[in-house]
Protein backbone atom coordinates (compact mmCIF):
# COMPACT_ATOMS: atom_id res chain seq x y z
CA UNK A 1 0.00 0.00 0.00
CA UNK A 2 2.53 2.20 -0.06
CA UNK A 3 3.15 5.54 -2.31
CA UNK A 4 -0.18 5.89 -2.91
CA UNK A 5 -1.08 9.66 -3.52
CA UNK A 6 -4.73 10.86 -4.34
CA UNK A 7 -4.27 14.52 -4.51
CA UNK A 8 -3.94 13.69 -7.87
CA UNK A 9 -7.48 13.53 -8.33
CA UNK A 10 -8.03 16.52 -6.81
CA UNK A 11 -5.62 18.41 -8.67
CA UNK A 12 -6.68 17.56 -12.02
CA UNK A 13 -10.30 16.82 -11.07
CA UNK A 14 -12.04 19.86 -13.67
CA UNK A 15 -10.54 17.73 -16.17
CA UNK A 16 -11.98 14.16 -15.21
CA UNK A 17 -15.01 16.11 -14.18
CA UNK A 18 -15.08 16.96 -18.11
CA UNK A 19 -15.14 13.52 -19.24
CA UNK A 20 -17.75 12.35 -16.74
CA UNK A 21 -19.47 15.07 -18.65
CA UNK A 22 -19.57 13.73 -22.10
CA UNK A 23 -19.95 10.54 -20.61
CA UNK A 24 -23.56 11.56 -19.31
CA UNK A 25 -23.80 13.22 -22.40
CA UNK A 26 -23.62 10.86 -24.94
CA UNK A 27 -25.90 8.61 -22.20
CA UNK A 28 -29.00 10.92 -22.83
CA UNK A 29 -28.39 11.42 -26.24
CA UNK A 30 -27.89 7.74 -26.67
CA UNK A 31 -30.74 6.99 -24.28
CA UNK A 32 -32.90 9.40 -26.01
CA UNK A 33 -32.52 8.66 -29.61
CA UNK A 34 -32.50 4.70 -28.94
CA UNK A 35 -35.97 4.82 -27.42
CA UNK A 36 -37.15 6.72 -30.43
CA UNK A 37 -35.42 4.66 -32.99
CA UNK A 38 -35.78 2.01 -30.73
CA UNK A 39 -39.79 2.19 -30.79
CA UNK A 40 -40.05 2.86 -34.13
CA UNK A 41 -38.21 -0.33 -35.35
CA UNK A 42 -40.10 -2.42 -32.71
CA UNK A 43 -43.45 -0.99 -34.77
CA UNK A 44 -41.72 -1.91 -38.54
CA UNK A 45 -41.01 -5.58 -36.72
CA UNK A 46 -44.67 -6.27 -35.31
CA UNK A 47 -46.12 -4.48 -38.43
CA UNK A 48 -47.63 -6.93 -41.07
CA UNK A 49 -45.40 -6.19 -43.91
CA UNK A 50 -43.24 -9.35 -44.11
CA UNK A 51 -40.46 -7.53 -45.76
CA UNK A 52 -40.61 -4.33 -43.18
CA UNK A 53 -40.90 -6.65 -39.99
CA UNK A 54 -37.59 -9.16 -41.41
CA UNK A 55 -35.34 -6.26 -42.55
CA UNK A 56 -36.16 -4.71 -38.87
CA UNK A 57 -35.71 -8.13 -37.15
CA UNK A 58 -32.08 -8.61 -39.24
CA UNK A 59 -31.09 -5.31 -38.04
CA UNK A 60 -31.43 -5.76 -34.45
CA UNK A 61 -30.37 -9.64 -34.82
CA UNK A 62 -26.97 -8.26 -36.35
CA UNK A 63 -26.43 -5.91 -33.53
CA UNK A 64 -26.41 -7.79 -30.83
CA UNK A 65 -24.31 -10.84 -32.36
CA UNK A 66 -21.50 -7.99 -32.80
CA UNK A 67 -19.26 -7.30 -29.73
CA UNK A 68 -19.85 -3.27 -29.31
CA UNK A 69 -16.35 -2.19 -29.61
CA UNK A 70 -16.30 -3.93 -32.89
CA UNK A 71 -19.73 -1.48 -33.93
CA UNK A 72 -17.60 1.19 -32.09
CA UNK A 73 -15.00 0.75 -34.66
CA UNK A 74 -17.03 0.28 -37.97
CA UNK A 75 -18.85 3.38 -37.43
CA UNK A 76 -15.47 5.60 -36.78
CA UNK A 77 -14.31 4.24 -40.18
CA UNK A 78 -17.46 4.09 -42.10
CA UNK A 79 -18.61 7.49 -41.32
CA UNK A 80 -16.41 10.32 -43.02
CA UNK A 81 -16.92 7.42 -45.97
CA UNK A 82 -20.94 7.61 -46.05
CA UNK A 83 -20.69 11.11 -45.54
CA UNK A 84 -18.41 11.59 -48.71
CA UNK A 85 -20.78 9.71 -50.33
CA UNK A 86 -23.85 11.59 -49.12
CA UNK A 87 -22.61 14.79 -49.46
CA UNK A 88 -20.24 14.05 -52.79
CA UNK A 89 -17.21 15.80 -51.60
CA UNK A 90 -14.06 15.06 -53.10
CA UNK A 91 -12.17 13.56 -49.76
CA UNK A 92 -14.11 12.02 -46.72
CA UNK A 93 -14.72 14.64 -44.26
CA UNK A 94 -12.82 14.34 -40.87
CA UNK A 95 -15.60 13.15 -37.87
CA UNK A 96 -13.67 12.68 -34.52
CA UNK A 97 -14.37 9.65 -32.68
CA UNK A 98 -16.39 12.15 -30.03
CA UNK A 99 -18.40 12.78 -32.19
CA UNK A 100 -19.42 9.66 -34.76
CA UNK A 101 -19.40 7.74 -31.16
CA UNK A 102 -23.00 9.94 -30.49
CA UNK A 103 -24.38 8.07 -34.19
CA UNK A 104 -22.94 5.02 -33.20
CA UNK A 105 -24.55 4.64 -29.55
CA UNK A 106 -27.94 5.79 -31.18
CA UNK A 107 -28.09 2.91 -33.34
CA UNK A 108 -26.60 0.51 -31.15
CA UNK A 109 -28.45 0.81 -28.15
CA UNK A 110 -31.81 1.28 -30.67
CA UNK A 111 -31.50 -2.52 -31.30
CA UNK A 112 -31.92 -3.38 -27.72
CA UNK A 113 -34.03 -0.65 -26.66
CA UNK A 114 -36.40 -2.05 -29.75
CA UNK A 115 -36.75 -5.41 -28.47
CA UNK A 116 -37.90 -3.71 -24.87
CA UNK A 117 -40.38 -1.57 -26.53
CA UNK A 118 -41.38 -4.59 -28.75
CA UNK A 119 -41.99 -6.71 -25.06
CA UNK A 120 -43.41 -3.41 -24.07
CA UNK A 121 -46.38 -3.26 -27.09
CA UNK A 122 -47.12 -6.85 -26.88
CA UNK A 123 -47.58 -6.90 -23.29
CA UNK A 124 -50.80 -4.46 -24.32
CA UNK A 125 -53.93 -6.68 -24.50
CA UNK A 126 -54.97 -6.89 -27.87
CA UNK A 127 -58.65 -5.76 -27.27
CA UNK A 128 -57.15 -2.62 -26.30
CA UNK A 129 -55.98 -1.58 -29.66
CA UNK A 130 -58.92 -3.39 -31.42
CA UNK A 131 -61.53 -1.72 -29.12
CA UNK A 132 -59.94 1.83 -30.34
CA UNK A 133 -59.68 1.30 -33.97
CA UNK A 134 -63.54 -0.07 -34.09
CA UNK A 135 -63.75 3.92 -32.46
CA UNK A 136 -62.47 4.71 -35.72
CA UNK A 137 -58.95 5.85 -34.75
CA UNK A 138 -55.99 5.22 -37.37
CA UNK A 139 -52.73 3.28 -36.55
CA UNK A 140 -50.99 6.13 -35.70
CA UNK A 141 -53.88 7.24 -33.29
CA UNK A 142 -53.97 3.78 -31.76
CA UNK A 143 -50.44 3.84 -31.84
CA UNK A 144 -49.86 6.93 -29.88
CA UNK A 145 -52.76 7.44 -27.80
CA UNK A 146 -53.42 4.25 -26.63
CA UNK A 147 -50.64 1.28 -26.70
CA UNK A 148 -47.26 3.60 -26.36
CA UNK A 149 -48.09 5.68 -23.20
CA UNK A 150 -48.96 2.46 -21.53
CA UNK A 151 -45.98 0.48 -22.84
CA UNK A 152 -43.66 3.28 -21.94
CA UNK A 153 -44.95 2.83 -18.82
CA UNK A 154 -44.86 -0.96 -17.89
CA UNK A 155 -41.27 -0.82 -19.62
CA UNK A 156 -39.85 2.13 -17.47
CA UNK A 157 -38.12 0.33 -15.45
CA UNK A 158 -36.28 -1.94 -17.56
CA UNK A 159 -36.10 1.22 -20.33
CA UNK A 160 -33.73 3.09 -17.39
CA UNK A 161 -31.48 -0.14 -16.58
CA UNK A 162 -30.91 -0.60 -19.94
CA UNK A 163 -29.99 2.89 -19.37
CA UNK A 164 -27.12 1.66 -16.96
CA UNK A 165 -26.05 -0.44 -18.89
CA UNK A 166 -25.11 1.83 -21.70
CA UNK A 167 -24.02 4.46 -19.09
CA UNK A 168 -21.35 1.90 -18.15
CA UNK A 169 -20.82 0.28 -22.08
CA UNK A 170 -19.81 4.29 -22.96
CA UNK A 171 -16.38 3.84 -21.50
CA UNK A 172 -15.55 1.50 -24.41
CA UNK A 173 -14.80 4.98 -26.08
CA UNK A 174 -12.06 5.18 -24.72
CA UNK A 175 -10.46 3.06 -26.62
CA UNK A 176 -10.27 5.11 -29.61
CA UNK A 177 -8.75 7.92 -27.44
CA UNK A 178 -12.15 9.65 -27.31
CA UNK A 179 -11.91 11.94 -23.48
CA UNK A 180 -14.92 10.58 -21.52
CA UNK A 181 -14.51 9.66 -17.92
CA UNK A 182 -12.60 6.54 -18.30
CA UNK A 183 -10.09 8.34 -21.32
CA UNK A 184 -9.48 11.20 -19.29
CA UNK A 185 -8.61 9.20 -16.17
CA UNK A 186 -6.52 7.05 -18.71
CA UNK A 187 -4.41 10.38 -19.55
CA UNK A 188 -3.86 11.95 -16.37
CA UNK A 189 -3.35 8.25 -15.24
CA UNK A 190 -0.29 7.74 -17.72
CA UNK A 191 0.61 11.67 -17.72
CA UNK A 192 1.09 11.66 -13.75
CA UNK A 193 2.01 7.74 -13.50
CA UNK A 194 -0.50 7.52 -11.46
CA UNK A 195 -2.50 4.30 -12.66
CA UNK A 196 -3.57 2.72 -9.58
CA UNK A 197 -4.96 5.89 -7.48
CA UNK A 198 -6.98 7.32 -11.14
CA UNK A 199 -8.77 3.81 -12.12
CA UNK A 200 -9.33 3.04 -8.25
CA UNK A 201 -11.10 6.41 -8.38
CA UNK A 202 -12.88 5.48 -11.57
CA UNK A 203 -14.28 2.48 -10.43
CA UNK A 204 -15.46 3.56 -7.08
CA UNK A 205 -17.29 6.62 -8.84
CA UNK A 206 -19.18 4.26 -11.11
CA UNK A 207 -19.64 1.69 -8.80
CA UNK A 208 -21.47 4.73 -6.25
CA UNK A 209 -23.36 6.34 -9.57
CA UNK A 210 -24.69 2.74 -11.23
CA UNK A 211 -25.48 1.44 -7.60
CA UNK A 212 -27.67 4.58 -6.50
CA UNK A 213 -29.55 4.74 -10.34
CA UNK A 214 -30.37 1.25 -9.74
CA UNK A 215 -31.59 1.59 -5.97
CA UNK A 216 -34.08 4.59 -7.88
CA UNK A 217 -35.20 2.40 -10.31
CA UNK A 218 -36.34 -0.44 -7.78
CA UNK A 219 -38.07 2.55 -6.57
CA UNK A 220 -39.47 3.71 -9.31
CA UNK A 221 -40.88 0.00 -10.59
CA UNK A 222 -43.17 -0.08 -6.91
CA UNK A 223 -44.58 3.01 -8.19
CA UNK A 224 -44.72 3.37 -11.63
CA UNK A 225 -46.78 -0.03 -12.16
CA UNK A 226 -50.33 -0.05 -13.51
CA UNK A 227 -52.75 -1.00 -11.11
CA UNK A 228 -54.77 -3.12 -12.19
CA UNK B 1 -12.64 -5.24 -51.27
CA UNK B 2 -10.23 -7.62 -51.86
CA UNK B 3 -9.79 -10.75 -50.08
CA UNK B 4 -5.92 -10.95 -51.30
CA UNK B 5 -4.78 -9.34 -48.50
CA UNK B 6 -5.59 -12.35 -46.15
CA UNK B 7 -3.03 -14.19 -47.60
CA UNK B 8 -0.28 -11.91 -47.35
CA UNK B 9 2.68 -11.82 -44.86
CA UNK B 10 2.03 -10.25 -41.98
CA UNK B 11 4.14 -8.04 -40.10
CA UNK B 12 6.37 -10.71 -38.46
CA UNK B 13 7.25 -11.91 -41.94
CA UNK B 14 6.79 -15.35 -41.49
CA UNK B 15 2.53 -16.24 -41.54
CA UNK B 16 -0.15 -14.43 -43.80
CA UNK B 17 -2.77 -12.24 -41.96
CA UNK B 18 -5.32 -14.92 -41.99
CA UNK B 19 -2.97 -16.77 -40.03
CA UNK B 20 -2.72 -14.14 -37.20
CA UNK B 21 -6.60 -13.52 -36.98
CA UNK B 22 -6.70 -17.20 -36.23
CA UNK B 23 -4.00 -17.16 -33.60
CA UNK B 24 -6.13 -14.17 -32.18
CA UNK B 25 -9.21 -16.56 -32.53
CA UNK B 26 -7.30 -18.99 -30.38
CA UNK B 27 -6.91 -16.79 -27.57
CA UNK B 28 -10.80 -15.53 -28.08
CA UNK B 29 -12.06 -18.85 -27.76
CA UNK B 30 -9.56 -19.77 -24.72
CA UNK B 31 -10.05 -17.25 -22.70
CA UNK B 32 -14.03 -17.40 -23.19
CA UNK B 33 -14.04 -21.04 -22.58
CA UNK B 34 -12.22 -20.71 -19.25
CA UNK B 35 -14.33 -17.70 -18.26
CA UNK B 36 -17.38 -19.71 -19.10
CA UNK B 37 -16.20 -22.81 -16.46
CA UNK B 38 -15.17 -19.65 -13.96
CA UNK B 39 -18.33 -17.90 -14.16
CA UNK B 40 -21.08 -20.88 -14.06
CA UNK B 41 -19.42 -22.57 -11.20
CA UNK B 42 -19.02 -18.96 -9.46
CA UNK B 43 -22.32 -18.48 -10.47
CA UNK B 44 -24.22 -21.47 -9.38
CA UNK B 45 -22.58 -21.10 -6.15
CA UNK B 46 -23.21 -17.59 -5.16
CA UNK B 47 -26.68 -17.60 -6.64
CA UNK B 48 -27.41 -20.35 -4.36
CA UNK B 49 -26.15 -18.60 -1.46
CA UNK B 50 -29.00 -15.54 -2.19
CA UNK B 51 -31.43 -18.05 -1.78
CA UNK B 52 -30.47 -19.85 1.48
CA UNK B 53 -32.57 -19.01 5.07
CA UNK B 54 -29.42 -17.00 6.35
CA UNK B 55 -29.73 -13.36 5.76
CA UNK B 56 -26.00 -11.97 6.29
CA UNK B 57 -24.83 -15.04 3.56
CA UNK B 58 -27.48 -14.07 1.37
CA UNK B 59 -26.39 -10.15 1.66
CA UNK B 60 -22.71 -11.07 0.79
CA UNK B 61 -24.03 -12.61 -2.37
CA UNK B 62 -26.19 -9.65 -3.01
CA UNK B 63 -23.03 -7.46 -2.54
CA UNK B 64 -21.23 -9.52 -4.75
CA UNK B 65 -23.58 -9.15 -7.52
CA UNK B 66 -23.68 -5.55 -6.83
CA UNK B 67 -19.95 -5.41 -6.85
CA UNK B 68 -19.75 -6.56 -10.59
CA UNK B 69 -22.49 -5.52 -12.17
CA UNK B 70 -21.94 -1.49 -11.11
CA UNK B 71 -18.49 -1.51 -12.44
CA UNK B 72 -18.13 -1.20 -16.72
CA UNK B 73 -16.19 -4.10 -17.66
CA UNK B 74 -12.89 -2.11 -18.98
CA UNK B 75 -12.58 -0.41 -15.52
CA UNK B 76 -12.52 -3.85 -14.08
CA UNK B 77 -9.70 -5.19 -16.69
CA UNK B 78 -8.16 -2.24 -15.56
CA UNK B 79 -8.60 -2.57 -11.64
CA UNK B 80 -7.30 -6.62 -12.37
CA UNK B 81 -4.58 -5.52 -14.32
CA UNK B 82 -3.36 -2.28 -12.74
CA UNK B 83 -4.57 -1.45 -9.43
CA UNK B 84 -4.35 -4.80 -7.73
CA UNK B 85 -0.91 -6.16 -8.49
CA UNK B 86 0.13 -1.87 -7.38
CA UNK B 87 -1.82 -2.23 -4.26
CA UNK B 88 -0.21 -5.55 -3.12
CA UNK B 89 3.37 -6.18 -3.65
CA UNK B 90 3.26 -9.98 -3.30
CA UNK B 91 0.91 -10.29 -6.39
CA UNK B 92 2.92 -7.52 -8.14
CA UNK B 93 6.61 -9.83 -7.69
CA UNK B 94 4.50 -12.63 -9.00
CA UNK B 95 3.02 -11.06 -11.67
CA UNK B 96 5.80 -9.36 -12.95
CA UNK B 97 7.91 -13.01 -13.01
CA UNK B 98 5.11 -14.37 -15.05
CA UNK B 99 5.47 -14.21 -19.39
CA UNK B 100 3.23 -10.77 -20.28
CA UNK B 101 0.60 -13.07 -22.41
CA UNK B 102 0.47 -15.58 -19.79
CA UNK B 103 -0.51 -12.59 -17.57
CA UNK B 104 -2.56 -11.00 -19.76
CA UNK B 105 -4.48 -14.47 -20.29
CA UNK B 106 -5.09 -15.31 -16.90
CA UNK B 107 -6.20 -11.52 -16.05
CA UNK B 108 -8.81 -11.88 -18.87
CA UNK B 109 -9.95 -15.23 -17.91
CA UNK B 110 -10.38 -14.03 -14.27
CA UNK B 111 -11.93 -10.54 -14.97
CA UNK B 112 -14.54 -11.95 -17.72
CA UNK B 113 -15.41 -14.76 -15.39
CA UNK B 114 -16.22 -12.95 -12.14
CA UNK B 115 -17.91 -10.03 -14.37
CA UNK B 116 -20.19 -13.07 -15.88
CA UNK B 117 -20.72 -14.68 -12.43
CA UNK B 118 -22.30 -12.04 -11.25
CA UNK B 119 -24.96 -12.26 -14.20
CA UNK B 120 -25.32 -15.87 -13.80
CA UNK B 121 -25.40 -15.52 -10.27
CA UNK B 122 -28.80 -13.25 -11.01
CA UNK B 123 -30.20 -15.94 -13.35
CA UNK B 124 -29.54 -18.96 -10.75
CA UNK B 125 -31.18 -16.91 -8.12
CA UNK B 126 -34.41 -16.17 -10.30
CA UNK B 127 -34.20 -19.89 -11.43
CA UNK B 128 -34.62 -20.92 -7.43
CA UNK B 129 -37.12 -18.70 -6.62
CA UNK B 130 -39.57 -19.59 -9.88
CA UNK B 131 -39.44 -23.16 -7.92
CA UNK B 132 -43.18 -24.04 -5.78
CA UNK B 133 -41.60 -23.72 -2.31
CA UNK B 134 -43.21 -27.40 -2.03
CA UNK B 135 -40.39 -28.63 -3.90
CA UNK B 136 -38.35 -28.21 -0.99
CA UNK B 137 -40.50 -29.15 1.37
CA UNK B 138 -41.20 -32.52 -0.33
CA UNK B 139 -37.15 -32.64 -0.16
CA UNK B 140 -36.92 -32.05 3.56
CA UNK B 141 -40.13 -34.76 3.94
CA UNK B 142 -38.33 -37.40 2.59
CA UNK B 143 -35.23 -36.85 4.60
CA UNK B 144 -32.87 -34.81 2.14
CA UNK B 145 -30.81 -32.53 3.74
CA UNK B 146 -30.93 -28.79 2.82
CA UNK B 147 -27.63 -29.06 0.92
CA UNK B 148 -29.34 -32.38 -1.19
CA UNK B 149 -32.72 -30.64 -1.80
CA UNK B 150 -30.22 -27.96 -3.59
CA UNK B 151 -27.78 -31.02 -5.41
CA UNK B 152 -30.45 -33.35 -6.11
CA UNK B 153 -34.05 -30.79 -6.66
CA UNK B 154 -33.76 -27.71 -6.92
CA UNK B 155 -30.56 -26.66 -8.94
CA UNK B 156 -31.34 -29.53 -11.66
CA UNK B 157 -34.74 -27.78 -12.43
CA UNK B 158 -33.72 -24.65 -11.94
CA UNK B 159 -30.94 -24.99 -14.03
CA UNK B 160 -33.43 -25.87 -16.99
CA UNK B 161 -35.46 -23.33 -16.41
CA UNK B 162 -32.81 -20.56 -16.84
CA UNK B 163 -31.28 -22.44 -20.26
CA UNK B 164 -32.46 -19.20 -22.25
CA UNK B 165 -30.79 -16.30 -20.51
CA UNK B 166 -27.47 -18.64 -19.81
CA UNK B 167 -27.82 -18.68 -23.55
CA UNK B 168 -27.31 -14.62 -23.82
CA UNK B 169 -25.52 -14.49 -21.05
CA UNK B 170 -22.92 -17.15 -22.92
CA UNK B 171 -23.31 -15.03 -25.90
CA UNK B 172 -22.59 -12.01 -24.18
CA UNK B 173 -19.20 -13.12 -22.49
CA UNK B 174 -17.99 -14.46 -26.38
CA UNK B 175 -18.77 -10.40 -27.30
CA UNK B 176 -16.95 -9.54 -24.47
CA UNK B 177 -13.66 -10.99 -24.56
CA UNK B 178 -13.17 -8.17 -27.53
CA UNK B 179 -12.80 -5.58 -24.38
CA UNK B 180 -9.61 -7.79 -22.98
CA UNK B 181 -8.03 -5.95 -26.35
CA UNK B 182 -7.69 -3.05 -23.81
CA UNK B 183 -4.74 -4.65 -21.68
CA UNK B 184 -3.06 -5.87 -24.36
CA UNK B 185 -4.14 -9.61 -24.98
CA UNK B 186 -3.68 -10.58 -28.78
CA UNK B 187 -7.07 -11.95 -29.36
CA UNK B 188 -9.19 -11.71 -32.18
CA UNK B 189 -10.04 -8.08 -31.83
CA UNK B 190 -6.45 -7.10 -31.14
CA UNK B 191 -5.16 -8.58 -34.05
CA UNK B 192 -7.84 -7.40 -36.34
CA UNK B 193 -7.04 -3.74 -35.15
CA UNK B 194 -3.53 -4.49 -35.60
CA UNK B 195 -4.19 -5.83 -39.11
CA UNK B 196 -6.30 -2.66 -39.99
CA UNK B 197 -3.42 -0.34 -38.50
CA UNK B 198 -0.40 -2.09 -40.62
CA UNK B 199 -2.28 -2.34 -44.03
CA UNK B 200 -5.02 0.04 -44.02
CA UNK B 201 -7.42 -2.88 -45.14
CA UNK B 202 -9.67 -1.67 -42.24
CA UNK B 203 -12.61 -2.95 -44.30
CA UNK B 204 -11.46 -6.93 -45.06
CA UNK B 205 -10.31 -7.18 -41.58
CA UNK B 206 -13.44 -5.62 -39.68
CA UNK B 207 -15.57 -7.57 -41.99
CA UNK B 208 -13.62 -10.63 -41.56
CA UNK B 209 -13.44 -10.43 -37.64
CA UNK B 210 -17.61 -9.45 -37.92
CA UNK B 211 -18.37 -12.46 -39.36
CA UNK B 212 -16.17 -14.86 -36.87
CA UNK B 213 -18.08 -12.80 -34.31
CA UNK B 214 -20.95 -13.43 -35.73
CA UNK B 215 -20.31 -17.24 -36.38
CA UNK B 216 -18.97 -18.19 -32.89
CA UNK B 217 -22.48 -16.56 -31.02
CA UNK B 218 -24.32 -18.38 -33.20
CA UNK B 219 -22.67 -21.66 -32.54
CA UNK B 220 -22.91 -21.04 -29.16
CA UNK B 221 -26.54 -20.17 -29.52
CA UNK B 222 -27.00 -23.65 -31.50
CA UNK B 223 -25.05 -25.83 -28.64
CA UNK B 224 -27.35 -24.35 -26.20
CA UNK B 225 -30.22 -25.09 -28.18
CA UNK B 226 -29.72 -28.68 -28.51
CA UNK B 227 -28.30 -28.65 -24.91
CA UNK B 228 -32.02 -27.64 -23.95
CA UNK B 229 -34.19 -29.78 -25.43
CA UNK B 230 -30.97 -32.58 -24.08
CA UNK B 231 -32.19 -32.15 -20.94
CA UNK B 232 -35.89 -30.98 -20.89
CA UNK B 233 -38.35 -32.39 -18.50
CA UNK B 234 -41.41 -33.77 -19.86
CA UNK B 235 -44.40 -32.06 -18.72
CA UNK B 236 -42.52 -28.58 -17.73
CA UNK B 237 -42.04 -25.30 -19.41
CA UNK B 238 -40.68 -26.43 -22.82
CA UNK B 239 -40.63 -30.00 -21.95
CA UNK B 240 -43.04 -30.59 -24.55
CA UNK B 241 -46.54 -32.67 -24.45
Amino acid sequence: MSHLEFDVIWRTWPYVLGGLQYTVQLTLVATAGGILFGTLLAMLRLSSNPVLASVAAGYVNFMRAVPLLLVIFWFYFLMPVIAQWVTGAERPPSIGAQHSAYITFVLFEAAFFCEIMRAGIQSIPRGQPQAAMALGMSYGQVMRFVVLPQALRNMLPVLLTQTIILFQDVSLVSLLNVTDFVGAASKIAQRDSRIVEMYLFVAVVYFLMCTGLSRLVRWLQARVAIPR
Amino acid sequence: MNPDIFFELAIDGESPWWRMLLDGLQFTLGVALWAWLLAMSLGALIGVVRTLPRPWLARCGDAWVELFRNVPLIVQFFVWYFVLPGLFLPLKVWVTALDPTQHQFITSILCLGLFTSARIAEQVKAGLQALPTSQRSAGLALGLTEWQTYRYVRLPMAFRIIIPPLTSDTMSLIKNTSVAYSIGLTELFFRTREMGELTFRYFEAFAAATVVYIVISMLANRVMAALERHVRVPGYIGGGR
